[in-house]
């Protein structure tokens, strides 16, 4: 009866920790995301390369890394900042360059022909971009951003191993207080990491198939 | 780069575009500067920040501890693939029995993160760190490939299976001979994707306690000295782990690029990869990276 009690409350306390660790990195790298994909369609050379650059160098460099760069280095160099503040950074910059990437497919998705007919009915380039292509655009790239979310969603776990307290670290911490009821805990909190990604997986498919039959 | 967003730039537009990039390329540089001087401050590019690396001993170990993450990406990237295989075809199985709780399986893997996994592995079943990598990376990983062969499957055109069914193949014959490999061949680029992102997840196995690349780099900054060294044996891990990432993730792509033209998967495995080179944006893989 104890387990329960007890585990009840470190397990909420690490779900609600991980949600909110999970709506500030959307917060912080969504934005950072939209910034990326205007940069790596936009005319200006350099602006393009800058963001090529940092897409590349973060979406080949594992998470962990990210976390020990942020959690054990930079402190060292001077820079000491809250363990969660952190780990908020790291994800945020791991994030930022999977939305950029899914919200430039969602631009290419859009027809050729439209860019084409908005062109050569004499809109410039943000205009074009403004009226034409951002709007369909922006359907088509609902579902793939939510499937990053999903992916983000379970890499909030690494932060565990960085000191922070979150879901997985409450789990951590209950199996080994109560070694009989690991079963229990696994699923427990397995099942509080569903809890979030299978309805925005439902919501991501639904979209999906209502943007293919637009097509 | 030539795009229909936007005219061949004219000489003003020229002009302009260069402007902005040498703007931005003075701001980039004067930041770059501004990050070099600073580590430079803290003393960070002194010899004796890096005269570790003259010892071969320290190259040894780390070399050896790479070759664990290899080792335990290339084991968990085949088990991944038998996995994903089995599950595809159980998947697809005409029987409810063995259908629904196999998606239900599936969905439970997939949902969860792979780091869970492979902690709840190793205290469960009492097995070595090293089991507990391999085996977490190839069941979540299994249940990705095994999603994206599926969707491969269905989206053969009806006539193949069909066909062999007519030629006298049996149900599950027709699936193991005539659409899995169609399938199989068509999501070869999303499968090496995939497999991009679990070696970059093999390094999880440091929150777990294995002694890959990035604990062994741990390791030794600690033995000879975090504050002196942590930041030069970062660096070289970093260097490491981009130089595999990156020849895997150009193999992956040139791969998609070589995959011919044709109808149903082939063309959304093209678009999924030729996209982004190692998200599974196809819609059945909710996977993202890491």
């Amino acid at each position: 009866m104890q387990f329960l009690i007890e585990s009840g409350d470190v397990l909420l306390e690490g779900f609600l920790a991980t949600l909110r660790m999970l709506a500030l990195t959307v917060l912080l790298a969504l934005p950072l995301g939209v910034v990326l994909a205007a940069m790596r369609i936009s005319p200006v050379p350099s602006l393009r390369w800058v963001a090529t650059g940092f897409t590349e160098l973060l979406r080949n460099t594992p998470l962990t890394l990210v976390f020990f760069l942020l959690v054990f280095v930079v402190p060292r160099l001077g820079v000491v900042v809250d363990f969660q503040i952190s780990a908020v950074i790291a994800l945020t910059l791991y994030t930022a360059p999977f939305y950029a990437e899914a919200i430039r497919s969602g631009v290419n998705s859009v027809p050729v022909g439209q860019a084409e007919a908005a062109r050569s009915v004499g809109l410039t380039f943000s205009q074009t971009a403004r009226f034409v292509i951002i709007p369909q655009a922006l359907r088509s790239v609902v579902p793939p951003l939510i499937n990053v979310t999903i992916a983000l969603t379970k890499n909030t776990s690494v932060a565990g191993g960085f000191l922070v307290f979150e879901l997985f670290a409450s789990s951590r911490r209950l199996a080994n207080s109560y070694a009989d009821e690991t079963i229990a805990i696994f699923l427990a909190v397995a099942a509080c990491y569903l809890l979030v990604t299978i309805p925005l997986g439902r919501i991501a498919d639904r979209l999906e198939k209502k943007v293919a039959v637009m097509r | 780069m030539t795009s229909v967003l936007y005219d061949v730039p004219g000489p003003k537009a020229r002009r302009r575009s260069l402007i902005a990039s040498i703007a931005t390329g003075l701001l980039l540089a004067g930041a770059l500067a501004w990050v070099i001087a600073t580590l430079a401050g803290e003393g960070l590019f002194d010899a004796e920040r890096w005269d570790i690396f003259q010892d071969p001993l320290v190259w040894a170990a780390l070399g050896n501890a790479l070759l664990v993450t290899l080792q335990v990406a290339v084991l968990a990237s085949v088990l991944a693939v038998l996995v994903g295989s089995v599950f595809a075809v159980l998947r697809l199985s005409s029987l409810k029995i063995v259908r629904v709780p196999v998606t239900v399986v599936l969905e439970f893997f997939r949902g969860m993160p792979v780091l869970l996994m492979m902690f709840f592995i190793l205290i469960l079943f009492a097995t070595s760190q090293y089991w507990a990598v391999v085996m977490g990376l190839a069941l979540y990983n299994g249940a990705i490939i095994g999603e994206a062969l599926r969707s491969g499957i269905v989206a053969l055109p009806k006539g193949q299976r069909e066909a062999g069914l007519a030629l006298g193949l049996s149900p599950l014959k027709a699936r193991l001979l005539i659409e899995f490999p169609q399938a199989f061949r068509a999501m070869t680029p999303i499968i090496v994707a995939q497999l991009v992102v679990l070696l970059k997840d093999s390094s999880l196995g440091y929150i777990v306690g294995l002694e890959e690349l990035v604990r062994r780099q741990r390791t030794l900054a600690e033995f000879y000295g975090f504050s002196q060294y942590g930041f030069s044996f970062f660096v070289i891990t970093l260097l490491a782990f981009l130089i595999v990432n990156l020849t895997l993730s150009w193999f992956a792509r040139r791969l998609a690029s070589r995959t011919p033209g044709g109808r149903g998967p082939r063309r959304a495995a093209r678009a999924a990869i030729g996209e982004s080179a190692d998200t599974t944006v196809i819609r059945t893989a909710g996977a993202g990276g890491a």
